[in-house]
């Protein structure tokens, strides 16, 4: 190259040090994901804060009697979230029950060679489907849908089971088993899709070593596999529980907003996150206080749960893998 | 030769437990083997050597229908097994497996106890007798009792490599099956270990019949009764295996029929 | 169990099928049993398939994306305003939460990967996901809602945006991973600064899976109701009155129009219900389906 060498470069060629701006500009970006980074971490801690902070009054006056409490009247001033704390559990463990067997059997189904593999991504396609339809489309379905299919069967039982404690009612209208069947078809993607992950990380050979003994397919999946991955499905089963616990609009719309503890299966009940949809729009800032405890509690009890399900899943993940 | 080759076969194939006439394997439209008629005798142990991609480990596989685990698999020919084609309309493959165990290449061990691990098979076949002694008789017959006696409970998992091929070796002897596959069982142990499982084989053979892959010449050359030599055509990339010369293992090392084998042997390929 | 048999005392019998056989049975029976639980898990999907077109179908028409929902007795109108509303507050919260969670997630995955605050934030955000919607609400409700004085649409776009955080976060930076470590050497060995290889090589390489977890997050975030109900409330009228853009009033949305209409005792309102309900399953699935198909190509590739 004749004449003098470019000024931005050293040895007549086009290469130069970054420049100055460049390296500010560097800085900027780094440090701007740093920051944002920063904030998410501020920011759970300030919903926490938030929510724990406009549930203190409500603390300070009702202690942990609000826990065990099972009247809600804001007239009289008297709160308590028992039935809601029991409407919760009792309608996330149905649902699970549910839930938790459709899904490990589908897992089973789409993991253990009953279909060819077109046919397997298809109809995986179809239970995630059941997780894209949202859940107030659900709540409009089992109103008009599942209440009016159920009763004639409900009201069979009571009549004639009726000294059950579970069929122990007739179902008017909404009732805990409706909300518990929605709630389970709205859980059942995510335990099959986890179910199905923990089955696909059984390692091959030992699918081959189980066969080549003589087993049966059937023998192979129960005797084998599924206890090969089951703590892998434990984990997917407290995940799934975690999102029925939370779950707000289905419940909301089927469960019947009725404070009571029953196991009758179609008796209305009442849940947490329900009772927080129902009740805000329309409390005063007494109730509003106390329906901030009841989120605490919520909140509490989902972190909880979630917390232990993934760390059940992140460790036999790594147990299966660390093996194979 | 062929004729020659065939008139060998079909003497040795008269006291076949197990005769495998494999015309042709497919893997989907790919096809890994033909024309490999090989006969394994009771009481004795049958090498498969050759180079890497003739297809041995497949043709090993067919004898207890453990391929049919693999999508798009064909197979075309016969294995007879005491007289009765297991590829027949009416054969069910898991009553097959039952009797013709199998040891795979890489120890795989069920994740449960060691205990439980050997008694898998007695219970899916609904073992009346005494399980724990059975336990024991094939965890010593697979030279593994004591090292892990006091420790049955623990998970098969915990043993090492040697150990769990072992244990792998114990639960495929346990229910006494008539054939014992071995598919390259010693290629993930070290020395110690593959000195070991090959006593152990030795061994076995009093009781049972022994069908061995391997990729170790000197391994067959020293265990193997019979020997089963298979070659690869490499044709526009795609490998099909064949079956070159069976024979004795003495005859087929000291004096191969084939110009091939003799090739083979020299390491002129590997 | 005897051991090995003698020669030829070998009956055929014992390896034919059979269906005497307990294990043949037992196995058929879980078999059959297994189909028919996975065809019943497919039921409540085309129930609420069919439901949709026929009573949300049969109510469709021009009417129902340009009126207002009608009043109690009135008969006919529509529900133009809560698609706009659905629209204002899911894109308010898109405004949020993308750009943010692709900057964590180029954080998390280049810049501080190990770093202590990248575990804790990670931690953080994986607890986020599991949180319930309704509590997305109540924290909007407490930190905007209470601020500002009133319900509004941004109030409900920050709930949304909450709620759609976790998903961006994690789908990109999941993607950022797989991008092959050679092309980030390639792009610092050629002398880009860290923001130039990030920014120009790594970033478009992982766009498409990026851009499968904003799909994903946005389906997500039209179908919620709970976050809404006590943001945005809901309102009979349009966000722009008199030419001017109400933002700061209560909004319109298709899942609380659903959730409101769908106890009503009126014909016409659980009529609108199921045509919004429909109307917001096509949005949804548009959503997710754009979203997979991205997905798709990207492991294709």
């Amino acid at each position: 190259m004749a004449g003098e060498p470019a000024k931005t470069g050293n040895h007549g060629g086009i290469a130069r040090a970054p420049a100055a701006g460049e390296r500010i500009a560097d800085r900027l970006f780094r440090g701007g994901t740093r920051v944002l980074t920063w904030l998410v971490v501020l920011l759970s801690a300030y919903i926490v804060w938030e929510i724990g902070g406009s549930a203190l009054p409500a603390i300070r006056e009702y202690g942990l009697g609000f826990l065990i409490g099972t009247e809600w009247d804001p007239n009289a001033g008297k709160f308590g979230v028992l039935p809601q704390i029991w409407g919760t559990v009792y309608s996330s463990f149905l649902a699970l029950l549910m839930a938790g067997t459709v899904g490990l059997v589908i897992a089973i189904f789409l993991t253990q060679g009953f279909l060819p593999a077109k046919l397997e991504t298809a109809f995986r396609s179809i239970v995630e489907l059941l997780a894209a339809v949202p859940s107030v489309v659900y709540g409009l379905w089992g109103i008009h849908v599942v209440i009016p299919l159920l009763r004639p069967a409900a009201d069979w039982l009571h009549a004639e089971l009726g000294w059950v404690p579970f069929f122990g009612t007739t179902l008017s209208g909404p009732g805990m088993f409706p909300a518990a069947l929605v709630l389970a078809i709205m859980v059942l993607p995510t335990v099959a899709a986890i179910s199905q992950d923990a089955l696909r990380a059984v390692p091959h050979k030992m699918r081959e070593a189980v066969y080549g003994m003589g087993a049966t397919r059937w023998q192979a999946i129960l005797k084998v596999i599924v206890p090969a991955a089951s703590s892998s499905i434990f984990g997917a089963m407290v995940l799934g529980l975690g999102r029925a616990l939370g779950e707000t609009m289905a419940l909301a719309m089927l469960v019947g907003n009725s404070n009571q503890i029953t196991l009758s299966l179609f008796s209305p009940a009442n849940t947490l996150a329900a009772s927080l949809a129902l009740n805000f729009p329309e409390a005063g800032v007494v109730e509003a206080g106390a329906l901030m405890y009841a989120a605490l509690v919520l909140l509490a009890i989902t972190l909880i749960v979630n917390v232990i399900g993934a760390s059940i899943v992140a460790r036999s993940t790594r147990r299966l893998e660390g093996q194979a | 030769m062929a004729i020659a080759e065939n008139l060998v076969t079909t003497a040795f194939a008269k006291d076949a437990v197990l005769d495998c006439r494999l015309d042709r394997l497919h893997y989907g439209s790919f096809q890994a083997v033909r024309d490999s008629h090989i006969p394994v005798h009771k009481g004795r142990i049958t090498g498969f050597i050759g180079p890497s991609g003739c297809g041995k480990s497949s043709v090993l596989r067919c004898f207890n229908r453990t391929n049919d685990l693999i999508p798009g698999f064909s197979f075309d020919g016969q294995v007879l097994f005491e007289g009765s084609d297991i590829y027949a309309a009416d054969i069910d493959p898991v009553a097959i497996r039952r009797f013709i165990g199998m040891v795979f290449q890489q120890p795989n061990p069920f994740a449960m106890s060691i205990f439980d691990n050997v008694a898998f098979g007695l219970k899916i076949n609904r073992y009346k007798g005494d399980v724990a002694a059975r336990v024991e008789e094939a965890l010593r017959q697979a030279a593994l009792w004591d090292e892990v006696k006091d420790k049955l409970k623990r998970s098969g998992l915990s043993l090492s490599g040697g150990q769990q091929q072992r244990l792998c070796i114990a639960r495929a002897i346990a229910t006494s099956p008539t054939v014992l596959l071995m598919d390259e069982p010693c290629s993930a142990l070290d020395p110690i270990a593959t000195q070991r499982i090959e006593e152990l084989m030795l061994e076995l053979k009093e009781r049972y019949t022994i069908a061995l892959v391997t990729h170790n010449m000197q391994q067959a050359r020293r265990v193997a009764d019979n020997t089963a030599f298979m070659g690869v055509d490499i044709a526009g990339g795609r490998r099909t295996g064949y079956l070159v010369e069976f024979g004795s293992t003495d005859q087929v090392f000291e004096d191969p029929r084939e110009a091939l084998t003799r090739e083979y042997l020299r390491g002129k390929f590997s | 169990m005897s051991v090995a048999p003698g020669p030829s005392a070998f009956d055929r019998a014992a390896i034919t099928r059979s269906w005497r056989r307990r294990h043949t049975l037992t196995s058929s029976l879980l078999t059959v049993f297994t189909w028919l639980v996975a065809l019943l898990a497919c039921v409540p999907l085309f129930s609420v398939l069919y439901m949709l077109v026929v009573k949300g179908g049969a109510r469709l028409s021009l009417a129902v994306f340009t009126e207002l929902p009608p009043v109690a007795f009135e008969p006919g109108g529509g529900f133009g305003n809560a698609i706009v509303g659905t629209g204002v507050m899911v894109g308010i919260a898109a405004l949020l939460a993308v750009p943010a969670g692709i900057l964590i997630a180029v954080y998390l995955a280049e810049f501080g990967r190990a770093s202590r605050i990248a575990r804790i934030a990670r931690f953080c955000i994986k607890t986020l996901t599991g949180m319930p919607s309704i509590l997305a609400g109540v924290f909007a409700y407490a930190a905007v809602v209470l601020v500002t004085g009133g319900y509004s649409a941004p109030a409900g776009g920050v709930a949304l945006a909450l709620l759609m955080l976790p998903t961006v976060v994690l789908t990109a930076e999941e993607s950022l991973r797989m991008v092959p470590q050679p092309m980030r050497e390639a792009a610092y060995g050629i002398g880009c600064t860290p923001t130039q290889a990030v920014l120009r090589v790594v970033l478009p390489t992982a766009a498409p899976g990026a851009l499968t977890g904003i799909m994903l997050a946005v389906a997500r975030a039209s179908g919620e109701t709970a976050p809404l109900l006590f943001t945005a409330l809901f309102s009979d009228y349009w966000i722009n009155q008199l030419g001017t853009i109400e933002l700061m009033e209560p909004t319109a949305s298709l899942a609380v129009l659903i959730y409101n209409y769908s106890g009503m005792p009126f014909e016409n309102q659980i009529e609108l219900a199921w045509a919004a309900s429909l109307v917001l399953v096509i949005l949804v699935m548009l959503a997710n389906g754009a979203g997979r198909l991205l997905g798709r190509n990207r492991t294709g590739h």
